[in-house]
């Protein structure tokens, strides 16, 4: 098992190598005096000129990626052109933010679409099974927009139930300590809050979380379908086991690689996808910030946040492969 | 632990967190309280006892507080309500009148500025405002090796309105005694006044920048009706009321919040659901919505600004100007206001909106007439329409001007057909579409906007249509000698009577030379509480919220 997880993290490294790669080499790609389109019309050559100098721009593209390489091993990110703060430092609270409106989703899209697909398995061909193979279609085909518009108009302004926009309470805002809302309330022993920064979550994890929620639904029951056909399953019910037994633990056992692998790919995507949900719903996230550093040519922010997700990406898919081993033992040895 | 027990766990975890899921969606509806999310009390702000915190919903973050280093207005909107300047405008219009210096004089010359300022000011760090600190601001924009420039900085606004290094306006600003202050300048400047009083020129602590350096620009320190607490980026900016302000009885509110909730629609849902009490760019469509609803009112600001259609003149089938009066004639401008602004804008007749001084009304705009822009083609020589079809850059972004570029290019696409001309529209994102018109080499036609910064005619004028401005501002490539001698004219004279009978002979020769089809005046909108008062909407769009309160 040991040795599996350092093979696993070995082939990390050049992965991530050639991601920085692609990164530095697509910004650099595009055509135009990068000081220029940075700054804009007002500014004079001068800071042009400064601003070469700063990101190394008139030296050899194979030095720029050197330095670049050299500093991103220490943990240096550079600067923001924009806003002239330490990139690493500004991160954090986006990431932050996206982190925990990801867990927020992926909790709501494995819970929901997971039951969805075992019981639409189980009681197949029911009215509920083309209820919800339904609904999982029309999730998969819903542009996020517009569910979250639509969300806003009736579970915020015409029901009441939940706040449309932002993370909290901004009358009565909590504490950043660890940039998690759900946590710092907690921590600041707000416990009050602890409730409006979950009702906050809400909406826009729906949002994110429909599609990812939908796949999954629909990979759980076709996996759960095959699973249900094997003998096993039939022993297990002949020996007289409950249902919800064969099928919760029995059937899902074996039916979980293919849902885990999904699950894997959709968080994955949820990371950088979450732009359009975070512009709907006020949410300070990596997604605007990445959105917005491109719409200012804010090279090093794009560069790192691009880095960043797909750091994340490869981590999550390295978590996935893990819990493989977990599953299944075989997976280890191949 | 066995590894099944562990798996047994996990689903069992699992399932009752799917169980918990259910209840707390369920319970939204059933527990009262979520009703009243996030202001604690109903939408529409009617609770017992005025409410004394705003919360204003705006697009998009500032980039930076120093209001000195920046040129984008979300930041300038922040630095009006922390920051003073020595002459401010009057509300709701470009005229100005006192702010820091209660009065001043002006040599005959136009050389010399004496300012005397407002005494007994503090800065929110306890420091006093005096002529030493104006100075101090002064010369930390003017001298590019300022120890007060920090690294990356830079002072934009004060080269583009007073010069760069090397052909500066001002000479020298020096602190005659602790509450005088005079200006000498190397030239006279007609609009100085006018410049001085830009919130960019706002006078901020020279203890705080001294002390805070670099980090002065996310931790402003001025004079101004509200004091900086806390900025969130890309969610809050928080400023809270500045108990010793020197305006009497300002600021009326204790708290302010500015929220950057960047989806139009979605900021009014906040705004109908009562998160936030006051809002900019209310989409047209959205509009409707407000007319059935008491609570909420909508706020039109007054049109400043400019939406057109630019002539790339360095390519050869715009050289003759009737080509381009030609089309000027086929635009149906009417139709596009209807259709495309909900009725919210004035046909532009000329480069500059009709609410500045200077601007000449006697001007005739080319009538919507197909059968003039057919025979004035056919004067061109091109009796069939054009032969080969144009490049069209619609704006892929939505601005206050042009709320949906493409469709307006759709619309100007149809009527450029009826006489035989015909475009392909291109909408290649915002950075690249100002580059590109910026080189002048891939587009034909293209479009644009802009809002104006200062209340000065030579801010529309001279920024979009001199010769000076290419490559620049000036996307037309336009090349007016005769143009450029009125403009740079008008820059020196001090009358101001005489500079906008210079404007308007301007004015003439643009409209007859038409390097663009001026398209419309909006009147960006905006939606707030019905309770909320005080707040004047700025033509430039920059608001100082110290008379804003809740009835």
């Amino acid at each position: 098992m040991n040795s599996y997880i350092v093979k696993r993290l070995a082939i990390l490294i050049p992965v991530l190598l050639g991601m920085t790669l692609i990164v530095f080499s697509i910004i650099h790609a595009i055509p135009g005096d990068p000081a220029e389109t940075i700054l804009g019309d007002k500014a004079t050559e001068q800071s042009k000129q400064a601003l070469r100098e700063q990101l190394g721009l008139n030296k050899p593209w194979l030095q720029q990626y050197g330095t670049y390489l050299s500093e991103l091993a220490r943990g240096d990110l550079g600067d923001s052109i924009r806003t002239r703060q330490p990139i690493a430092r500004e991160m954090v609270p986006y990431l932050a933010a996206t982190l925990e409106l990801t867990v927020a989703s992926m909790f709501f899209a494995v819970v929901v679409g997971m039951n969805a697909g075992i019981v639409s398995a189980w009681k197949r061909n029911s009215w509920f099974d083309y209820v919800s193979m339904v609904i999982a279609l029309v999730g998969v085909s819903m542009p996020i927009f517009w569910l979250g518009l639509m969300e806003q108009w009736i579970f915020a302004n015409k029901l009441h139930w939940l706040p449309s926009i932002g993370r909290m309470n901004s009358r009565d805002p909590v504490e950043a300590v660890t940039h998690l809302a759900v946590i710092d309330a907690v921590i600041g022993g707000r416990m009050d809050q602890v409730w409006t920064v979950i009702k906050h979550l809400i909406l826009p994890s729906i949002a994110l979380g429909t599609i990812p929620m939908a796949v999954i639904a629909r990979i759980t029951r076709s996996s759960m379908l095959e699973v249900m056909d094997e003998d096993y399953i039939r022993t297990a019910r002949a020996k007289g086991l409950a249902s919800f037994q064969v099928v919760y633990k029995h059937a899902l056992k074996n039916a979980a690689i293919p849902v885990l692998t999904v699950i894997g790919l959709q968080t994955g995507s949820l990371l950088g996808g979450a732009v359009l949900t975070e512009t709907i719903f006020a949410w300070p996230g990596i997604g605007r910030y990445i959105f917005e550093a491109i719409s200012s040519r804010d090279y090093p922010v794009i560069q790192s946040g691009i880095l960043i997700i797909a750091f994340l990406f490869v981590i999550i898919n390295l978590i996935v492969d893990l819990l493989y081993a977990v599953l299944d033992r075989r997976i280890r040895y191949q | 632990m066995s590894k099944k027990y562990v798996k047994h766990k996990i689903w069992t975890v699992l399932l009752v967190l799917a169980l918990g899921t259910v209840l707390v969606l369920s319970g939204c509806g059933g527990s009262g309280e979520g009703a009243k999310p996030e202001a604690g009390q109903p939408p529409g702000g009617a609770g017992e006892g005025a409410q004394d915190t705003l919360i204003y919903g705006r697009g998009g973050d500032s980039v930076a507080l120093d209001p000195a280093i920046v040129t984008e207005s979300e930041s300038l909107k922040i630095g009006i309500q922390v920051f003073d300047t020595l002459l401010e405008y009057k509300e709701s219009t470009t005229e100005i009148q006192p702010g820091l210096a209660e009065s001043w004089e002006v040599s005959p010359d136009g050389l010399v500025y004496t300012f005397k300022l407002r005494q007994g000011v503090k800065f929110h760090d306890g420091s006093d405002f005096n002529a030493e600190a104006v100075a101090f601001n002064f010369d930390r924009w003017v001298d590019p090796k300022s120890p007060y420039k920090f690294e990356g900085d830079s002072f934009d606004y004060y080269d583009s309105m007073f010069g760069p290094d090397g052909s500066r306006v001002i000479k020298e600003v020096k602190a005659v005694d602790a509450n005088t202050v005079q200006f000498t300048l190397n030239k006279p400047q007609a609009p100085f006044l006018q410049n001085i009083a830009m919130p960019s020129f706002s006078i901020a602590s020279p203890k705080a920048i001294k002390e805070k350096k670099a980090d002065f620009k996310n931790n402003p320190v001025g004079t101004g009706p509200f004091v900086f607490k806390e900025w969130k980026r890309n969610d809050t900016i928080t400023l809270e009321k500045n108990p010793t302000y020197w305006k009497e009885g300002q600021p009326k509110l204790a708290k302010v919040i500015v929220r950057s909730i960047p989806d139009n629609t979605a900021r009014f849902n906040a705004l109908q659901n009562g998160e936030i009490d006051l809002m900019e760019d209310l989409n047209p469509d959205d509009a409707k919505q407000l007319e059935g609803n008491s609570e909420l009112v909508k706020i039109e600001r007054p049109s400043f600004n400019v939406a057109y259609i630019g002539f790339n003149l360095k390519k050869k089938t715009f050289s003759n100007p009737k080509v381009r009066q030609a089309l000027n004639h086929a635009v149906n401008k009417q139709a596009i206001i209807d259709a495309l602004f909900a009725g919210e804008a004035k046909p532009a007749v000329n480069p500059m909106p009709p609410t500045l001084w200077g601007y000449d009304e006697s001007i005739q705009d080319y009538t919507y007439d197909l059968n003039k822009a057919k025979s004035l083609l056919a004067e061109a020589g091109f009796p069939n329409g054009l032969p080969e079809p144009l490049t069209f850059y619609a704006m892929p972004v939505s601005r206050p001007y042009m709320p949906d570029g493409k469709k307006v290019a759709e619309a100007i696409q149809a009527d450029f057909e009826k006489i035989g001309v015909k475009v392909n529209i291109q909408s290649p994102e915002w950075a690249t579409y100002l580059d590109d018109l910026k080189a002048g080499e891939k587009d034909d036609l293209y479009m644009l906007g802009w809002n104006g910064d200062n209340g000065d005619p030579d801010n529309f004028l001279y920024t979009l249509l001199d010769k000076d401005t290419i490559p620049g501002n000036n996307r037309s490539f336009y090349v007016n000698e005769e143009l450029h001698k009125i403009l740079v004219k008008a820059q020196v004279e001090v009358d101001q009577d005489k500079r906008a009978e210079l404007y308007k002979q301007a004015q003439v020769i643009i409209k007859q030379d038409a390097p663009w089809i001026p398209l419309v005046h909006s009147t960006p909108l905006m939606a707030g509480k019905v309770n909320l008062k005080g707040f004047v909407p700025c033509p430039a769009g920059i608001e100082a919220y110290g008379n804003i309160y809740f009835e």
